[in-house]
């Protein structure tokens, strides 16, 4: 399967009369049809667009999700299939992407798992999305939905938008082609007998309101691990929802853009031999846990993996999934690498996790979520910056009477990232 | 630092030239000099400090007269206005290294003054005190001194003058178990790949998160006669009176609420609420009995299956909440419960 990803590098991002993308890489958004679409959705009560750029000192509370705006320009399906689209298998083809822009998505509080994007000062430094051109669609839902209810129309009005704006990459010629083509497990074996064989072991979370996650449209709580294409991941199968702690939530940007993925795509015929993805959900019961733990430590063993990559969505319980995982995958001779996030406290004395097993010898630590950081007074708030006191991170003297907030990393989307996908991590001291 | 710092040093009778083990037992002496390694010390300091005394003490004395021995060697710190405490280095000599440890943890802690030492990985002084004082590490004999000493001397002043302290590896002292969260140069996925390769290749790597050792906890026996046992709910679920009145956070809690029952059958939807972050909390919202099954125990109270519900529950949020920290609260709580005469606890996680 061959699927192109082509990048147009956006320099540039500001409301105008007509929506379009120049030559020199400047985007240009009519506000009110942009709204005009997002508002189809009769629940949806108000729309607002702004748009915040690095550097300037402004502050995006609570963030939701974050998106990439791209569109299918040559091959089957399009958008978030199952989800904004119709069912196709993503993957092949061609996809254009606004690199450098992101959608970003806030308004009322749904739970506790939305989170910061400071655009500039410390804050800036502990998220990737602070480098990007935001686009940020503050949803106001009508009355009386439910909690369930308001999710799901937060979690569709950001996937629409970033496919609205992604159409205007349609007939754009991209400033760089990336092309990532894998065949079969059978013809990667022939071709490069003499490399391990390596399998990416992807863990989401699937535990309900603003813990689940969508896979080709499916909620993940209701299937069994399944192995995919590498490549229908970075073309949108899977779909966040909005789940867990900002700070390790898997947002849809770093679905499209998983790291390991890619990381496991350059070495593939040089170094190792990649065999695909394996996607596991991570269930509330021990029973759950045990069903996918074993399934997928199977299907890893029956592709014939001698090292795992395993990936952990969320801390807590989900210790417990990554190590049953680790500890199966290592009886059964696969060499498993962890990646995760701790929990060692305010302080950093606390033990990382919820659990423990021998066999994890070998982890990658993407800091303490627990990590206290101070996070200077904005000029500009998009959303609203009393909703700390109620975020994973944040407690009730967070917000300070000048707008300083003091809280944990926890609170900061994408900055302890357990599929690696930042630069965070932890020293022993 | 225009004067020189003004060092005392710390050995026992063997270091301090007093003698063996016959001298093990003797009191503490002040001598207004630099004797055996503070003297080598004191030319390695010389740019900056002076050692002008050193303090001998037995090692049994020491160890089976602490209140005593660290009262009389810390009021002689006061008395020679001592700026910076230097202790051993102990190697792997037990007694000594309690000894070093708990002065220099005493001396920081009460009089404010900058101490080190220096000792083996295994010494039972290390995992004393090491979370609250630098341990330069040391071979497990006194081979090493001289060098050791050197990385003494050398750290010394960063101390002093309060400059930041670097890793373990490159100051040479023993982890403290602070877990500091840094920028690292490449990403998570970057590192992992990399690892795995090491791993398939049979390369040394090394992993970023040791495992913990996790004590387990035996299942306490069966409640002999429930009819009459006292029974109390908490609960790592969240649930709280409506509005939070404690502040405790939805995630990484730092402390614990105690809510009474006192006049209530059940909790009901309109007074309480989950703040807990790490689950769907639509249902607990629903019929908060869900977590804190408060109803069904009134029901088994009523008819005798319990003796009676604890007039209190306890609650905190469990997710993302270090392991320290629900260590302490279920030492908390379990004292409070004893204290209270709760005869078994019906633990409710979520």
């Amino acid at each position: 399967m061959k699927w192109e990803l082509g990048k147009i590098w956006i320099k540039e991002l500001q409301f105008g009369p007509d929506s379009k993308l120049d030559k020199d890489g400047t985007v240009t958004l009519d506000k009110a049809a942009l709204i005009e679409k997002l508002m189809e959705d009769r629940r949806i009560a108000a729309v607002g667009l702004e748009i915040a750029k690095p550097g300037e000192r402004t502050r995006i509370i609570p963030v939701k999700d974050v998106i990439e705006p791209r569109v299918k320009v040559k091959g089957e399906g399009g958008g978030f299939p199952g989800v904004t689209h119709k069912i196709a298998k993503a993957g092949s083809g061609r996809t254009h992407a606004l690199s450098g822009m992101a959608v970003v998505t806030i308004g009322d509080i749904v739970g506790i798992q939305e989170g910061i994007i400071d655009m500039w000062g410390e804050g800036a430094r502990y998220t990737p999305f602070s480098r990007t051109l935001n686009l940020v669609v503050d949803i106001k839902p009508v009355q009386g939905l439910t909690p369930h209810e308001h999710e799901e129309v937060v979690r569709l009005a950001g996937l629409k938008a970033s496919a609205w704006v992604g159409a205007l990459a349609k007939d754009c010629e991209p400033d760089e082609l990336e092309v990532f083509e894998w065949g079969s497990i059978a013809e990667c074996v022939r071709k490069y007998p003499e490399l391990p064989k390596v399998v990416y072991i992807e863990m989401l979370i699937s535990q309900g309101l603003l813990h689940d996650t969508y896979v080709y449209g499916i909620d993940a709580k209701q299937m069994l691990p399944t192995l995919f294409h590498p490549n229908e991941i970075l073309d949108g199968a899977v779909v966040s929802g909005n789940c867990v702690a900002a700070c390790d939530k898997i947002t849809t940007y770093q679905h499209l853009n998983n790291s390991v993925i890619r990381e496991l795509y350059n070495k593939h015929g040089k170094e190792l031999n990649f065999l695909g993805v394996i996607l596991t959900p991570e269930l509330v019961t021990l029973e759950g846990k045990i069903r996918s733990a074993n399934h997928a430590v199977n299907l890893a063993l029956l592709i014939g993996a001698e090292g795992a990559i395993v990936t952990e969505e969320g801390y807590g319980n989900t210790d417990t999934d990554l190590l049953m995982i680790c500890r199966k995958l290592e009886e059964q001779g696969i060499k498993a690498v962890l990646i995760t996030d701790e929990c060692a406290g305010r302080d950093g004395s606390s033990q990382p996790l919820a659990d423990t097993t021998p066999e994890a010898k070998a982890v990658v630590s993407t800091g303490n979520v627990s990590h206290l950081i101070s996070l200077e007074p904005a000029d500009r708030v998009l959303g609203n910056d009393k909703a700390i006191a109620n975020l994973s991170g944040g407690y009730d003297e967070s917000l300070l009477a000048d707008g300083t907030i003091r809280c944990e990393l926890n609170a900061i989307i994408g900055s302890t990232s357990e599929i690696g996908y930042f630069n965070v991590t932890t020293k022993l001291y | 630092m225009d004067t020189p710092v003004r060092i005392i040093y710390y050995l026992n009778q063997f270091f301090g030239q007093a003698g063996g083990e016959d001298k093990a037992g003797m009191e503490p002496i002040l001598r207004e000099e630099a004797v055996g390694p503070a003297a080598v010390f004191d030319g390695m300091a010389r740019d900056w400090g002076s050692v002008v005394g050193t303090v001998v003490c037995g090692d049994n004395y020491f160890n089976e007269n602490k209140p005593e021995a660290l009262k009389r060697i810390l009021e002689m710190l006061k008395q020679t206005g001592a700026e910076l405490l230097v202790a051993g280095p102990a190697f792997n000599a037990g007694r000594y290294g309690m000894a070093c440890a708990e002065l220099c943890r005493e001396a920081a802690a009460l009089l404010g003054i900058p101490a080190v030492t220096g000792m083996y990985r295994e010494n039972p002084g290390v995992d004393a005190c090491k979370k609250d004082i630098y341990i330069i590490e040391t071979g497990d004999s006194a081979a090493g001194m001289k060098s050791v000493l050197s990385k003494m001397a050398g750290f010394a002043p960063k101390l002093l003058r309060q400059l930041p302290i670097g890793t373990p590896e490159e100051e040479g002292y023993i982890p403290k178990g602070i877990r500091k969260t840094v920028f690292s140069e490449k990403n998570g996925s970057a590192r992992a790949v990399e690892m795995l390769l090491a791993r398939l290749r049979g390369e040394a790597f090394e992993t970023e998160m040791p495992m913990a050792d996790f004590d387990r906890v035996d299942p306490a026996p069966p409640v002999q006669n429930l009819a009459s046992a006292t029974i109390a709910l908490v609960s790592s679920g969240g649930i709280v009176p409506k509005g939070n009145p404690d502040r405790i956070e939805s995630a990484s809690a730092t402390k614990f609420g105690r809510y009474s029952l006192a006049g209530l059958d059940t909790l009901d939807a309109s007074s309480y609420e989950t703040i807990h972050g790490g689950y769907d909390p639509v249902y607990a919202n629903l019929d908060p009995n869900r977590v804190v099954p408060l109803d069904v125990l009134r029901e088994m109270e009523r008819s005798g299956r319990i003796g009676k519900v604890h007039e209190y529950y306890y609650a905190t949020t469990g997710t993302g909440t270090s392991v320290a920290n629900a260590v302490q609260f279920g030492k908390e709580i379990g004292a409070m419960l004893q204290q209270e005469k709760v005869d078994a606890v019906l633990l409710v996680s979520t």
